[in-house]
C-alpha cells in the first residue's frame, strides 16, 4: 500500500517536473526560467526522498541536502546575476 | 682496431687538431700542417702494391655492431687500392696547391681543411670498407663534407644553391643505395661484400634482384654524375677550385664509379646491369661533351668535361659486364672494357686534377674564367700553358700522352659490343661506337677550345681586372707533377699495367680470374692500323675541321631552346614540389577547429564502423538486461528535452540552463542506480560549471552575442547522428560480449575487511586504487595554478610590452 502510494507520488511529482521543464525550454523570460529550475530543484528534493524510501537506504538524505543547499546558492546567483549583470563583484582586481 | 683502420681514421683525428694548429701557429699557413698526413698516408698505401699485384688481399676488422652482423672491415685489394692511391695522392697535390691558392689572411683555412680532411677519410673509407653499412655511412659523410667544402665561401648565394642542389642529388641517391643495400643484405644474409660476391649467382634469380640492381645504380649514378642527374656537377663549380679539382674530378665522383666496379661481380651477369650501366654511360659521355661545347666558363667546360669523361668510364664498365658471358680468360676480347675504364680512371684523375689547377691558376692571376674576355695569355704564363696543353691534349685522346691509349682502348671495347650477339646488342649495339664517336668529336673541340681561347687569340687587357702574369712556384708544383704523370703514363703505360691496373681490374672481374693467374694487360700505342685508329683519325681531323668553324655552328646551340633543359627541370619540380605541399598544407590545416573536428569524427566514424562491419563486431545480446522502470523512462525523456533545448536554443543564456537540467538529471539518474557519491559530487560539479558558464556568457563581446539559433549544416547532422550511432552500436555491442566475470565482488567482500572502510566507493577511491585518486588531485592543482596563471599573468597587455610582474 504504502508503496503504491510512493510510487504514485513519485509519477505526480515528476508530471510536474515535465511541468516546470516546458516552462524551461519555453521561458519566455529568463526569469520565469530560473523560477522553474528552482522548482525543479526542490522537486529533485522530493523525488529524492521518496525513491530512498523506496530504496529503504539512507545514504541519499546528504543528496536532499546538498540539493536544497545548492537550488538556494544557484538561484541567488541568477538572481543577482539578473539584477548586476555579474555574480562576484571583485573591484579590487580593476 | 688495427694500423690500416687507424689509417682510415686518420684524417677525422687531424680534423679535430687542425682548428687547434689555425689558432695556435697562426703565422704558418694550416695547409702544411695537413699536408704531412696524405703523403704519410700515401707512402703507407704503396706500401700495399707487392701485396696486391699478385691479387693478394689484406682484411683487418672490428666489430662496430656485431649483434647486428656490422663490422668495420677494411679491405684491400686491387681496386680499393687503386682508389686510396688516388685519394692520398692527388689529396697530396690538391693540399700543396691549396696552401698556395687559399690566402692565410683571408680565408677561413681551419674550415676548409676541416671538412677537406673530413672528405679523404670518408672516402678512404668508402673504398676500403668491405662492409656495406660502413660504405653507406662513409658515402653519406662524402656527400655531407662535399656540401660543406661546395658551400665555403657560404656568403654567395650561387655557392649556397650548389651546396643544395649536390647535397638533395646525392643524398637522394645515397638512400636510395641504402635501399639496394638493405634489399641486398636481406637476399643475402650478410652485409660483406665479399661473401654477396661469393653467391652471386643464388642472388641472381632473386625476386628483389631488380630491385637492389635499380637502387644501387640510382645511388651510384647520382654520386657519379651520369644522365639526368649530372645537373649539381656544374652547380658545384662555385666550389673553391682545389676542392672543385680534388672532388669533382679525382675522387667524389669516382665513387659511383668505384660502386659499380665494385659490385659488378655481383650483378654484371643480369642484362639489366649491362644495358643501364653501358647506355647510361655512354649517353652521358655524349650529352656532357656535347654540353660542355656551348660553356664560357673555363670550370663549366671542365664540369661538363668530368660528366663526359665519367661516363665514358661507366660505359666501359657497362660493356665489361659482356666479359663475364665468356668464360675462356685467353680470348676474351671485352676484358678489355675492364682494363680501359680502370687505366681511363687513372688518366682522367690525373689530367683532370691539372687541368682544373690551371683554372685555379688562370682565376687567380687574371680575375676571370670567362672565356670571352681572356685569350693571349701565352706569352704571360708559358708553364700554365704548357701544362694545359699537355692535360687537354690528353683530354683529347691526342698521342703521346695517356688519353691517347685509353681512348684507343675505349673504342676498341665500344667496336667489339657491336660483335656481341646477346642482350640484342645486333640491333642496338651500333649505337654505342657512333655515341662514342661523335662524343670524341665533341671532347676533342671543348679541349682544343679550352686551351686556344684562353692562351692564344687576342690579349684583352681593358676585360681584365689585374695585369696577368705566371703563377707562383708553389702554386704550379701540383700541376706540373700531374702533368709529367700524363706523360709518362703515355709513354710508359705498362708502368702501370701489372702494378695498378691488372689487379684493379681482376677485382672487377673475380670469376673470370683464377687463383694464381693474372689478368693480360698490356697497353701498346701501335697495334696496327685498326678501326680504333681509324677512328681517332677521324676524331682528329673532323674535330679540326669543326674548332676552325666554330664560330659558324655554334649558333645551333641557341636553336635548342634555353628553357628546356634538366636544371629547369630541377628548379620547377622542386618549385612546384614546395609550392604543392604548401598548397595541400594550406588546404587542409585552414586553422578552423571545426575542420579539424569534422576531420577526426569523420576518422572516428571511418575506422570504427569500417572495424565493425569487416570484423562483425556488432552483437546484440538481449539476455543480460535489467528490466526498465517508469522513471528511467520519464528521465530519459527530460534529459532529451533538456539536449533538444540546448541544441534549438535561441539564446545562449537558456542553453546554459538547460545544460544545467540536463547535469541535474544525471545526477537522478545516479541516485536511481543508486550512486549516493556520484550523485553528490554531480549536483556539485553542475552547479559549479553552471555558473562558470554564465561568467564566460557575461564576458562576451557585446559584438558576438547574437541572439540566435545555431547554424543548421547537413554535413554537421550527418556526423553527429554518425558519431552518436557508432557510439551506441558499440555501447551495445560490448554490453552483448561480456567475456568474464566483474572483479566487483572482491571489492566487496574485502572493503571492510581489508581497508576497514563501509563506504566501498570511497575505499576504492583512497585505498584499493589511491593512485589514480593521487593524479586527479594533480590535475585539479595543474588546472587551479593554470587558471590563476591565466588571469594573472597578462604579459604583453599594455602596447606589446612584456610585463612579467
Amino acid at each position: 500500500m504504502l508503496v503504491m502510494v510512493m510510487k504514485l507520488s513519485l509519477i505526480l511529482i515528476t508530471l510536474a517536473m515535465l511541468g516546470f521543464i516546458y516552462r524551461l525550454v519555453k521561458g519566455p523570460t529568463v526569469p520565469d526560467r530560473i523560477v522553474a529550475l528552482d522548482a525543479i530543484g526542490i522537486n529533485l528534493v522530493a523525488m529524492i526522498a521518496i525513491l530512498s524510501m523506496l530504496f529503504k537506504t539512507y545514504a541519499f538524505l546528504d543528496v536532499i541536502l546538498l540539493l536544497g543547499i545548492l537550488s538556494f546558492i544557484g538561484t541567488t546567483a541568477f538572481s543577482k546575476f539578473l539584477e548586476k549583470g555579474e555574480i562576484i563583484e571583485n573591484d579590487r582586481n580593476h | 682496431m688495427s694500423l690500416l683502420h687507424l689509417a682510415i681514421f686518420s684524417p677525422f683525428l687531424m680534423a679535430i687538431l687542425v682548428p687547434f694548429f689555425y689558432k695556435g701557429l697562426r703565422s704558418i699557413h694550416t695547409g702544411w700542417f695537413v699536408l704531412i698526413l696524405p703523403i704519410l698516408l700515401f707512402t703507407y698505401f704503396i706500401g700495399f702494391l707487392p701485396v696486391t699485384r699478385n691479387n693478394g688481399t689484406v682484411e683487418k676488422s672490428f666489430d662496430w655492431i656485431p649483434s647486428l652482423g656490422i663490422r668495420f672491415t677494411a679491405y684491400v685489394d686491387g681496386l680499393g687500392l687503386l682508389f686510396a692511391l688516388l685519394i692520398t695522392g692527388i689529396g697530396s697535390l690538391v693540399v700543396l696547391y691549396s696552401i698556395f691558392y687559399l690566402s692565410k689572411e683571408k680565408e677561413r683555412l681551419h674550415n676548409f681543411y676541416v671538412y677537406l680532411l673530413l672528405f679523404m677519410g670518408a672516402m678512404l673509407g668508402v673504398v676500403l670498407s668491405d662492409n656495406l653499412i660502413t660504405l653507406y655511412m662513409f658515402w653519406e659523410l662524402t656527400s655531407i663534407s662535399s656540401f660543406l667544402l661546395i658551400a665555403y665561401w657560404y656568403d654567395r648565394e650561387r655557392s649556397r644553391y650548389g651546396a643544395l642542389k649536390s647535397m638533395l642529388l646525392t643524398v637522394f641517391g645515397g638512400l636510395s643505395m641504402l635501399g639496394g643495400i638493405l634489399l641486398l643484405s636481406i637476399m643475402g644474409d650478410t652485409f660483406s661484400i665479399r661473401e654477396l660476391i661469393s653467391q652471386a649467382s643464388e642472388l641472381n634469380g632473386h625476386p628483389l634482384f631488380l630491385f637492389a640492381l635499380i637502387l644501387i645504380l640510382l645511388g651510384a649514378f647520382t654520386k657519379s654524375a651520369q644522365f639526368p642527374f649530372y645537373i649539381w656537377l656544374p652547380d658545384a663549380m662555385e666550389a673553391p677550385t682545389p676542392v672543385s679539382a680534388y672532388l669533382h674530378s679525382a675522387t667524389m665522383v669516382k665513387a659511383g664509379i668505384y660502386l659499380v666496379a665494385r659490385l659488378s661481380p655481383i650483378f654484371a651477369f643480369s642484362s639489366y646491369w649491362f644495358w643501364i650501366v653501358g647506355a647510361v654511360g655512354i649517353f652521358t659521355m655524349f650529352w656532357g661533351s656535347f654540353n660542355a661545347v656551348k660553356q664560357t666558363d673555363l670550370k663549366g667546360i671542365l664540369a661538363f668535361s668530368t660528366v663526359s669523361q665519367l661516363g665514358l668510364i661507366m660505359s666501359l664498365l657497362g660493356a665489361g659486364a659482356a666479359a663475364l658471358h665468356f668464360d675462356a680468360l685467353n680470348d676474351n676480347i671485352y676484358i678489355a672494357a675492364v682494363i680501359a675504364a680502370v687505366f681511363h680512371l687513372i688518366n682522367h684523375a690525373t689530367f683532370k686534377g691539372s687541368l682544373f689547377m690551371v683554372v685555379g691558376i688562370v682565376d687567380h692571376e687574371t680575375g676571370t674564367r670567362d672565356i670571352r674576355k681572356l685569350g693571349g695569355l701565352l706569352s704571360f704564363m708559358p708553364i700554365t700553358f704548357s701544362i694545359a696543353v699537355i692535360g687537354a691534349f690528353s683530354m683529347a685522346g691526342l698521342p703521346p700522352f695517356n688519353g691517347f691509349l685509353s681512348k684507343e682502348m675505349f673504342f676498341t671495347g665500344m667496336i667489339q659490343l657491336v660483335d656481341l650477339n646477346i642482350f640484342n646488342l645486333q640491333t642496338w649495339g651500333m649505337l654505342f661506337p657512333i655515341l662514342a664517336w661523335i662524343g670524341s668529336i665533341f671532347t676533342f673541340i671543348y679541349s682544343m677550345m679550352f686551351v686556344f681561347k684562353t692562351f692564344s687569340g687576342k690579349y684583352q687587357p681593358e676585360k681584365l681586372d689585374k695585369k696577368p702574369h705566371e703563377a707562383p712556384v708553389g702554386m704550379l708544383i701540383s700541376p706540373i707533377i700531374l702533368a709529367v704523370l700524363v706523360v709518362l703514363f703515355g709513354l710508359f703505360p705498362n708502368l702501370l699495367s701489372y702494378s695498378l691496373i691488372q689487379p684493379a681490374a681482376a677485382a672487377i672481374v673475380p670469376s673470370l680470374v683464377e687463383p694464381g693467374e693474372l689478368l693480360s694487360v698490356h697497353i701498346v700505342h701501335w697495334h696496327g692500323v685498326t678501326t680504333e685508329l681509324l677512328m681517332t683519325i677521324g676524331v682528329i681531323a673532323v674535330g679540326i675541321l669543326m674548332y676552325l668553324t666554330l664560330s659558324k655552328w655554334i649558333k645551333l646551340y641557341t636553336l635548342f631552346p634555353g628553357k628546356v633543359t634538366l636544371n629547369t627541370l630541377y628548379d620547377t619540380s622542386l618549385y612546384a614540389a614546395e609550392r604543392g605541399s604548401y598548397t595541400f598544407t594550406k588546404a587542409y590545416m585552414n586553422g578552423f577547429i571545426r575542420t579539424y573536428l569534422v576531420y577526426i569524427f569523420v576518422f572516428f566514424i571511418g575506422i570504427l564502423g569500417f572495424t565493425m562491419w569487416t570484423e562483425g563486431a556488432l552483437k546484440i545480446d538481449k539476455s543480460n538486461l535489467a528490466p526498465i522502470g517508469v522513471y528511467e523512462i520519464v528521465l530519459v525523456i527530460i534529459i532529451l528535452a533538456g539536449i533538444f533545448t540546448i541544441l534549438f536554443a535561441k539564446s545562449r543564456l537558456t542553453s546554459i540552463i538547460a545544460l544545467g537540467a540536463v547535469g541535474y538529471t544525471v545526477s537522478l539518474f545516479f541516485v536511481i542506480f543508486r550512486a549516493p557519491d556520484l550523485a553528490l559530487t554531480q549536483l556539485v560539479i553542475e552547479t559549479v560549471s553552471v555558473a562558470l558558464f554564465l561568467l564566460c556568457f557575461y564576458h562576451l563581446p557585446k559584438l558576438n552575442r547574437h541572439e540566435e539559433r545555431m547554424g543548421f549544416k547537413l554535413g554537421n547532422l550527418i556526423i553527429s547522428l554518425g558519431v552518436g550511432t557508432v557510439i551506441a552500436l558499440m555501447a551495445i555491442s560490448s554490453h552483448s560480449n561480456k567475456m568474464f566475470e566483474s572483479i566487483a565482488s572482491y571489492y566487496v567482500a574485502n572493503t571492510y575487511k581489508e581497508a576497514a572502510g563501509k563506504n566501498m566507493v570511497n575505499v576504492i577511491l583512497v585505498d584499493f586504487r589511491g593512485f589514480d585518486t593521487l593524479f586527479e588531485i594533480s590535475v585539479l592543482a595543474i588546472a587551479g595554478l593554470g587558471i590563476f596563471g591565466l588571469i594573472k599573468l597578462r604579459l604583453a597587455k599594455k602596447g606589446g610590452e612584456a610585463d612579467e610582474n
